[in-house]
């Protein structure tokens, strides 16, 4: 890429640049806006809605929050809104991508091989997160592909990923994208999963069931066969301890294996900020500390969905709206503030109140304790 | 069990079933959402006020079957796929289950089809009686099956013949 | 290798778009990226590992894993997954790590 002087020498201003435009950066934008607050929403991708846009099924939560709404009709109302409330106050840079951040609160961004700087006076992070790997042998062979790419594959350009697919993991995405490449026409041979229980939601898994496709829990992935791509796996499966049982091995025959083996939050930005982190496994690894308002160690950086502990979209749509409501306040714009922060906390907690967000409200708990800086 | 295979158990299935007075009385719907999780949508769905007011986002769904009249109008808004309707008063020997069908190509009326149960097995013939596909049920496509009686608790979705989902 | 019934989604695929890979003519469709134009041609293995030279596929779609690398119109390590691909593309596989192309 071209870094010449000329092309860095291009700044721009702005209140606040909000760093992903998937659900939680759509949502923190749109909050932002309405507040009145300048906002400059960048994302590397040509269309904005991150991962939303590979989701054709209907979302859970609250009927007020998009619930019974397909994940693929969310972005297309949330730009609707952005652009006709933001007006003149809403800048949306596409095909850009944050390459850094600067200690004077500047981001370095790129677009068309082109550098510019912006500054702007307040952060929202709101970069999503990346695929976990598993290791077993074969793991690099090609067919092996993560349930994003499998989803972008299938749901974004129409194409399949194979004929038959081996699915690991039974948490939400392993059953969701299990039943799209059923929608898509491919072959499901079975989903397998090492822990005892299926962790996603047990309605996505009955209806896969439905379908025919196998759910094996208590067990894992051996071996991926084949010597230029996959044309084969080896299963077994695990007692309680997680150790194989031998003689249980059986060979499928697949020819990609598609792993949902869980979610890391995309942090880069947030270390290179020297934001202060706390590992917590059940958020997904390094996350950001922040205090209610989903604000950073540092005052200026605000963080929201993936990024600050992986969380449903419908949680992440909630958790952007807070951090675009305190940013905001935090420049002045601080209209209906109490009514607004107690309505979306109290959906927020709603959200995480049940079984299914034991989990989260385990991991929030372990933010409290002491963090650390790159 | 349902958290280790994704197939609700007969206990389960028995404690969400009609009694059989209800199903005398005509189409209800069942609703076989055991495991509480953060989603309201069906409350909001059903126009007669059989499904329950949540007190919480996470209960699970409550239903009372006698004013439930089957409708029908939950089987596509719920986001697990996990309502259907029963109607045991369709003929002598053949009841209804009324399936949510999100795959294609959809079967024609007429089509006699393979019944599927809960964990995907063949449970019996099944005759296509209907096939609802408006565009207020948002690519939810609803489908009637014809089923005998001993299968009205049983077959929860279908499989084309010669292969085909 | 193309979905042409969807339940829930109507693709709408652009004009097609000619191009070659190694040399091979490969039609995709204006809107995909080169490595989704590959993939629906059957070309699975896009590069080969530094040091073993195992195969290399398609991976995560988004730009973060480095598995797609290609050489495109002569530009060395262009991540396809994310490229849009155009009319004409010269599109090849790369050997090791490809060189550095002064452009000024």
């Amino acid at each position: 890429m071209r870094c010449s002087r000329e092309g860095v020498s291009l700044l721009r201003k702005t209140e606040i640049a909000v760093v992903g435009g998937g659900p939680a950066g759509l949502s923190a934008a749109l909050t932002a806006v309405r507040q009145g607050a300048n906002v400059t929403l960048v994302d590397r991708d040509p269309i904005l809605g991150g991962q939303l846009v590979k989701q054709t099924h209907m979302f859970f939560g609250s009927k007020r929050q998009y619930a019974a709404i397909r994940g693929i009709d969310i972005p297309a109302e949330l730009i609707a809104a952005l652009e006709k409330e933001g007006g003149d106050r809403i800048n949306m840079l596409l095909d850009t991508t944050v390459l850094g951040y600067y200690d004077d609160g500047s981001l370095l961004i790129e677009k068309d091989e082109q550098a510019r700087v912006l500054y702007p006076e307040r952060v929202i992070f709101a970069t999503g997160a990346a695929e976990k790997m598993l290791p077993f042998p074969g793991n690099d062979l090609p067919g092996v592909y993560g349930a994003g790419a499998v989803q972008t594959l299938m749901n974004v350009y129409g194409i399949k990923p194979g004929n038959r697919v081996l699915m690991i993991g039974a948490g939400n995405i392993g059953l969701i994208v299990s039943y799209q490449l059923v929608q898509a026409g491919v072959e499901v041979a079975a989903i397998i999963e090492g822990a005892p229980k299926i962790g996603g939601y047990l309605v996505h898994a009955s209806k896969i069931r439905r379908a025919g496709i196998p759910i094996l829990t208590s067990h894992t992935i051996v071996e991926a066969k084949g010597a230029e791509s996959v044309e084969g796996a080896v299963i077994c499966k695990l007692d309680e301890n997680w150790n194989s049982i031998p003689g249980t091995e059986q060979t499928l025959d697949v020819d990609v294996i598609c792993l949902a083996v869980g979610l890391s939050p995309l942090t880069e930005l947030v270390w290179q900020a020297c934001c202060e982190q706390v590992y917590v496994p059940e958020l997904g690894g390094y996350v950001p500390k922040r205090n209610e308002r989903m604000q950073t160690s540092l005052p200026n950086i605000y963080v929201a969905g993936d990024v600050a502990g992986i969380e449903e979209a419908s949680s992440a749509m909630i958790c952007g709206k807070i951090a675009g409501l305190y940013a905001a306040d935090d420049l002045g714009y601080s209209n209906n503030m109490e009514q607004l922060s107690a309505e979306f906390n109290r959906e927020l907690n709603e959200l995480r109140a049940g079984e299914a967000g034991a989990k989260i409200r385990q991991g929030l708990e372990k933010l409290s304790g002491g963090g650390r800086v790159c | 069990m349902l958290e280790k295979t994704g197939v609700p158990t007969p206990e389960q299935v028995k404690r969400a079933a009609p009694t059989e007075d209800r199903l005398k009385k005509g189409p209800v719907a069942v609703v076989e959402c055991f495991q509480s999780i953060p989603c309201d949508p069906c409350q909001y769905a059903c126009n007669q006020g059989a499904i329950k007011e949540f007190v919480d986002i996470n209960d699970v769904p409550i239903i009372d079957h006698e004013e439930c009249n089957g409708c029908g109008i939950c089987i596509s808004q719920c986001p697990g796929l996990a309502i259907f309707v029963i109607d045991a008063t369709y003929s002598e020997d053949k009841g209804l289950v009324k399936v949510p069908h999100e795959y294609t190509p959809l079967p024609e009326k007429g089509e006699v089809v393979t019944g599927l149960d809960m964990a995907g097995n063949e449970a019996c013939d099944a005759e296509v009686v209907k096939v609802q596909s408006a565009k207020s049920l948002d690519r939810t496509p609803v489908v009637w099956l014809a089923v005998p009686h001993d299968c009205l608790m049983k077959v929860r979705g279908f499989r084309r013949k010669g292969g085909a989902e | 290798m193309r979905i042409t019934e969807h339940p829930i989604i109507e693709f709408r695929r652009g004009n097609p778009v000619s191009f070659t890979f190694d040399g091979n003519p490969v039609t995709g469709y204006e809107g995909e990226t080169i490595a989704a134009a590959l993939h629906a041609a059957g070309v699975r293995v896009l590069s080969h590992s530094y040091k073993h030279k195992r195969p290399r596929g398609f991976f995560c779609a988004i730009g973060n894993c480095s598995s797609c690398l290609m050489k495109v119109n002569g530009v060395s390590n262009v991540r396809i997954c994310i490229t849009p691909v155009k009319e004409g593309d010269l599109v090849e596989m790369q050997q090791g790590r490809g060189e550095l192309v002064a452009q000024d």
